[in-house]
């Protein structure tokens, strides 16, 4: 199940649901917010989500992690809200019988999460200004 | 015929509404979309965006139906 969570994600609770007996394994990823962005000095940023259609897609990477590796759970949860400097705006968790599985869906989840799922970024500078990462007004080729 | 439209992000913004609903007899998103374009200055090309009915993704050459509800899907950057 993937979640849109408008109040700090509860990693100890999310790591809780990857236990299992057969676990050997367990790898999880944490994106943070960063203070700075291609040069820019960042204050906070906004995360706006199409709730109904990001937990569908999102819940769909899940499934598609869990047909294409051999893993026992995958979990993943993506904050909207304005949040900080340090804040966790995802985590992504999984645990398998062997190592390999989890470090390869824990990847594929993240990246595809970032690929595909409707959820927008506002980067708030220390100048001022503000932007919508990845909707510049023009398209750069290629 | 009737739709929804929502808005999100950059899109929301430059509409300044979440929501609307209109009165169209324009068939496809795409072609929506133009219009919308050229009425309210909206900077993104049709090509930069995704378009979901109904809480689904569809093709932008789809054809609407009355009731529908259109959500034009601006480049995403979640993570």
């Amino acid at each position: 199940m993937f979640c849109i969570q408008p109040s700090p994600i509860q990693i100890e609770k999310l790591r809780a649901q990857c236990l299992a007996d057969r676990a050997g394994a367990y790898t999880s990823f944490e994106g943070w917010v960063r203070d700075l962005n291609e040069g820019q000095k960042v204050n906070s940023l906004e995360y706006e989500a199409y709730q109904v259609l990001a937990e569908k897609e999102g819940t769909s990477i899940l499934a598609e992690a869990r047909e294409r590796w051999d893993i026992l759970s995958a979990v993943a949860e993506h904050r909207v809200g304005h949040l900080a400097i340090g804040d966790c705006a995802i985590y992504v968790g999984v645990s398998s019988q062997h190592r390999a599985a989890a470090f390869e869906a824990c990847r594929y989840i993240v990246d595809s999460v970032k690929d595909r799922v409707p959820i927008w970024k506002k980067e708030h500078y220390t100048s001022g200004s503000t932007e919508w990462i990845n909707c510049h007004k023009t398209i750069e080729s290629g | 015929m009737q739709l929804t439209l929502k808005y999100f992000a950059i899109l929301r913004e430059q509409r300044g509404l979440s929501e609307e609903v209109i009165e169209t007899e324009l068939a496809t998103a795409a072609e929506v979309y133009r219009e919308l374009k050229d009425t309210h200055g909206f900077s993104l090309n049709s090509n930069q965006l995704r378009i979901a009915v109904n809480d689904q993704f569809v093709a932008s050459d789809t054809i609407l139906k009355s009731g529908d509800t259109l959500v034009f899907i601006p480049p995403v950057a979640g993570g």
